[in-house]
């Protein structure tokens, strides 16, 4: 891990808080919606607060799909769960609402949670390639290999019979 | 009844949101190091890569698929049932979906964290 991964971690972490944050803020000015008006689902994403909510998760699934690149997943999800605690401190801190004693509970096994992981690898290593497109690759490889080595190979019956069919 | 209906669609939240995570992690993990592969190759080779992987389509499928049983989860259950114990039950799901489906190794360290944080998850958003 470096500092380039941990910062896609916190983009992670920050990006989906914030997204939804924005997100529950822009559907409370909105109203309520309903299956049987569609069109309100537009009319919602023009709200300034939806709107930069979707740019934000958009984000969020973007950092999400590079740390699922080198990460495993038992590794990113617990990792990234610090949004959840995030945004229990937003509640408290900058909207002034109240943290009952069992959501705070709840911070802290979190935190627990992310700490457990923290110090362990981030990725399994596969000592043999585990998806088929792999697996085809390397026998791919391996037939390309062959072949050039057989292509190489100084072939002394071959050479015989060019000599054979110049002489003449 | 209700509490039936609710009940069942938290669970097929659940399974849909296991199913899109582990297409979107296998789909990533054949892609490889996006990182590596943009100073490599380029940023548009990166999209295409992602785009052209079929576990990626089908994860985001099972993304919508959860996404539209939240919506009538809460349509039937309260907010502060469903978001819980759909969010909680997740961690735990994707674990052993993980471990079974992944081959991750979910060692002893891992399980206490994804309990430690399913747990947390159910009591802050509850």
């Amino acid at each position: 891990m470096n500092f380039r991964k941990y910062l896609v971690l916190a983009g992670v972490t920050v990006f989906a808080a914030a997204g939804d944050s924005m997100l529950s803020h822009g559907m409370k000015q909105t109203g309520s919606i309903s299956i049987h008006h569609l069109p309100g689902v537009i009319l919602a994403v023009l709200n300034p607060w939806v709107a930069f909510g979707i740019v934000l998760l958009l984000a969020f699934f973007a950092t999400y799909m590079t740390a699922l690149s080198w990460a495993d997943l038992t590794y990113v999800l617990p990792a990234t769960s610090l949004g959840y605690v995030l945004l229990a401190l937003v509640a408290k801190f900058v909207l002034h609402e109240h943290v009952s004693p069992l959501r705070w509970m709840g911070i802290a096994l979190i935190t627990g949670g992310v700490g457990f992981i923290a110090g362990g690898p981030e990725i399994t290593k596969h000592p043999q390639p585990v998806t088929v497109e792999h697996s085809a690759e390397r026998s791919r490889v391996a037939v390309a290999e062959e072949v050039g080595a057989v292509a190489e190979r100084p072939s002394t019956g071959n050479a015989g019979r060019e000599r054979w069919r110049e002489e003449p | 009844m209700r509490v039936l209906y609710t009940w069942g669609a938290i669970l097929a939240i659940v399974f849909a949101s296991v199913v899109g995570d582990v297409l979107l992690s296998r789909a990533m993990k054949q892609v490889g190091d996006v990182g590596e592969l943009r100073r490599r190759s380029g940023l548009r080779v990166v999209i295409q890569r992602i785009l052209g992987n079929s576990h990626f389509l089908m994860g985001v499928a099972a993304m919508s698929v959860a996404f539209f049983s939240l919506l009538f989860a809460l349509s039937w259950g309260d907010v502060s049932l469903v978001a819980p114990a759909a969010a909680s039950l997740t961690f735990i799901g994707n674990a052993i979906a993980a471990k079974v489906f992944l081959h991750e190794r979910v060692d002893r360290r891992r399980w206490i964290a994804a309990g430690l944080v399913a747990a947390g998850v159910a009591l802050l958003a509850g």
